[in-house]
């Protein structure tokens, strides 16, 4: 039944479904990394809750005009208009009086969320009985979507990805430092308000598919996944494009194939499951690479400190260290050095005077930063500057009782 | 109007979305200045899994079980977000977006999975409530006040949300200094042996609690309209945290008494025939406040230092 939904063979609607969700997925993956980077990951919370009156009006007016409520376009151009409109009061929260963004946030979307509601009882009281459909803006309604819908969706969304493409250098500069930008002539202000744009418009293109509530999800969640793969922004994007492509289509393809599995939570569910693959798997920021980096380490300072314990003969306690020089053969299990275990010990206590000489010494300066007492003295000085040292050391002297 | 039609039908749900504004703009106050303000928000959206999950659990709509739930759903979100914020070295705004969708996806596709057909368990009340429905159906009019009998009918709903609102209170003027100054001055708050972490912890709680007994009577849109509106709009009137307190109570109040007087009877005043959502009504007046004072307030620009005289 999966598989059928994943090769598309699960009929006209459920084959709609998953192209428009997958290219929803694509386009709010790549617009919302810019959001993310910017560190205003929950504007599109406020933009998407904000767009609530606007369908109720939309619906208001076409119905008023007597044409068919559900007209998706003109549903979708009254949301666009009062999502403009939260945004352009949540700015000016911001920038004229002294509520943190968060605030300005916070309140924008309550009060348009709360206005919407209240415009969807008077539509409800209205008796106009075609009403049935607006909810099923507030969390996606993907069962009764037409071809139409759908290329509306693809449109959208193609266009919103051109776009991005446009304006992707200036808004990444925005993104990194928007002093420097500033600083450059480019319009700060001009720049945010385009990308707050184009999350509105992935927001009132994914309204269908994931409703206003989760559309926020598809923004915040593939970015966030993405970022754990690599340091490059240009990656980023592409990579946070192509998780919410996969979220998209393995979602559309998993909620087709039974009942009872609505489109919008199983995209946000199934593009959770790649942010905790990230952030448990990812290669360098991610939890597990995190943990081998310090059980590494810890393996290092404990086999060091032992080495140097060994070779000024004194006994070494600590389980741990033990059970290391044990394993790498550098200790008897009856306490006592193997020769290997002797050798590397002297070539320890040597570094660490090698390094004492180095730290004394002024000219050494750059490379005495370096010191860490892990790092291996070859590794940052030459073997003339080594022979040098040791000759500043001294050979062996017999001790004298 | 007469007492007989008020108290039954009116006083119960004015009272409930009174309080239930007033407790929520308590602990508002801290986390607007915070900077914590969304929360809220991320509150209000876990609870609906808190309480699926609680349904599932007990087969049964009872109340504390569902408030248990909803309680710890919070919990684990603030764990969640503190967690992927941490490890993931990820910024708290994102992480806050990550849980909070997840967990109410999660809650949606719960509720979709069981069969919640025959009890009253659904998306849309859980976002939008349903205070008009909380009347006291003992009540003949105002002596019912006194009666014992009748006001033994009263919504267990009312008892809840003035226990909440009573321990909300106690809670802001027990820890009044610690929280000004930890709110204020973290560091100050820190060298004078203040415990911040435990002190911002049990703030969240506090606003959790909250959020959640309100939740229960009014939707959760309510909620986060008032930990967010009337603390704002109370900040741009004053520079002084005592008169913003005061302020951002009598915001709250009036949102709700106004926006539930208009959802109730302004459609009647312009000829429509039935209410609209007092949930939201109540929500859309604290956001008219709140413009308000953001145009007209005394403090509300960020250099908008009163001169004293």
């Amino acid at each position: 039944m999966l598989w059928d939904a994943l090769t598309l063979q699960l009929g006209y609607n459920a084959t709609l479904v998953a192209v428009g969700a997958t290219l929803l997925g694509v386009s709010a993956g790549v617009t919302g990394t810019f959001l993310f980077l910017r560190k205003r990951a929950l504007v599109s919370d406020a933009i998407s809750h904000a767009t609530l009156p606007g369908v109720c009006l939309a619906f208001m007016v076409l119905v008023a005009f007597g044409g068919d409520g559900r007209n998706l376009i003109g549903l979708l151009i009254g949301s666009a208009l009062s999502a403009w409109v939260g945004l352009l009061c949540m700015t000016w929260l911001t920038r004229h009086t002294r509520l943190a963004e968060d605030a300005a946030i916070g309140a924008v979307l309550s009060v348009f969320f709360g206005f919407g509601i209240v415009l969807l009882t008077v539509i409800q009281t209205l008796g106009v009985g075609r009403q049935a459909g607006l909810e099923g803006f507030l969390l996606g309604s993907t069962a009764g979507m037409l071809w139409a819908d759908a290329l509306i969706i693809a449109i959208g969304g193609a266009a919103t990805l051109a776009l991005v493409m446009i304006i992707r250098r200036p808004m990444m500069l925005v993104a990194f430092d928007p002093e420097y930008a500033a600083a450059q002539g480019v319009a700060v202000h001009r720049i945010d308000l385009a990308m707050m744009g184009l999350v509105m418009a992935v927001t009132v293109v994914g309204l269908k598919i994931v409703g206003l509530i989760l559309i926020v999800a598809l923004l915040i969640i593939p970015p966030v996944a993405a970022r754990f793969w690599s340091e490059r922004s240009d990656r980023v994007v592409l990579l946070a494009g192509l998780v919410g492509g996969m979220a998209g289509y393995l979602g559309a393809a998993i909620s087709a194939s039974a009942p009872n599995l609505p489109t919008g939570p199983i995209i946000v569910l199934v593009s959770f499951g790649f942010f905790a693959v990230s952030i448990l798997l990812a290669p360098v920021r991610g939890v597990l690479a995190a943990v081998l980096r310090h059980l590494r380490f810890q393996r290092r300072v404990h086999i060091r400190q032992g080495l140097l314990a060994m070779a000024q003969d004194q006994t070494i306690y600590e389980p741990l260290t033990l059970r290391l020089l044990r394993r790498a053969g550098l200790l008897r299990a009856d306490g006592v050095p193997t020769d290997a275990g002797r050798a590397r010990a002297a070539k320890a206590l040597r570094d660490e005077k090698r390094w004492e000489i180095v730290r004394a010494d002024q000219t050494h300066e750059a490379t005495a930063a370096l010191y860490d007492g892990l790092r291996d003295i070859e590794t940052v000085l030459t073997q003339d500057q080594i022979d040098e040292i040791d000759r500043q050391i001294g050979g062996p002297q017999e001790v004298r009782p | 109007m007469s007492g007989a039609e008020f108290v039954p039908l009116s006083l119960t749900p004015l009272l409930i979305g009174t309080f239930a504004a007033i407790a929520c703009a308590l602990p508002g106050n801290f986390l607007v200045l915070r900077k914590q303000a969304l929360i809220g928000d991320a509150i209000s959206h876990v609870v609906l899994p808190g309480i699926v999950v609680a349904f599932l659990l007990t087969g049964t709509i009872s109340t504390w079980p569902m408030m248990l739930g909803a309680a710890a759903a919070a919990v684990v979100a603030v764990a969640m977000i503190e967690a992927i914020r941490r490890l993931g070295r990820i910024e708290p705004g994102a992480a806050m977006g990550v849980v909070f969708t997840t967990m109410f996806a999660a809650g949606v596709l719960l509720l979709e999975q069981t069969d919640t057909s025959t009890v009253h368990l659904d998306v849309e009340h859980a976002l939008y409530g349903n205070l008009e429905s909380l009347i006291w159906l003992d009540a003949t009019g105002w002596s019912s006040l006194l009666d014992a009998r009748a006001l033994a009918g009263l919504p267990p709903e009312l008892s809840r949300i003035a226990a909440t609102l009573l321990g909300v209170s106690l809670f802001t003027w027990w820890l009044w200094r610690p929280l000004k100054i930890s709110t204020f001055d973290e560091g100050f708050a820190r060298t004078i042996g203040i415990r911040t972490g435990v002190l911002g912890f049990a703030l969240v709680i506090v606003a959790a609690i909250a959020a959640v007994a309100a939740f229960d009577a009014v939707g959760s849109i309510i909620v986060i309209a008032m930990f967010i509106c009337p603390p704002a709009a109370a900040r741009m009137m004053t520079n002084r945290l005592e008169t913003q307190i005061t302020w951002s109570v009598v915001f709250a109040a009036i949102s709700a008494v106004s926006g539930y007087v208009l959802a109730g009877y302004g459609p009647l005043w312009v000829g429509g025939i039935a209410a609209v959502s007092a949930a939201g009504m109540i929500a859309t007046m604290s956001g008219l406040i709140l413009a308000l004072t953001a145009l007209f307030g005394p403090c509300r620009t960020r250099t908008g230092e009163r001169v004293s005289t």
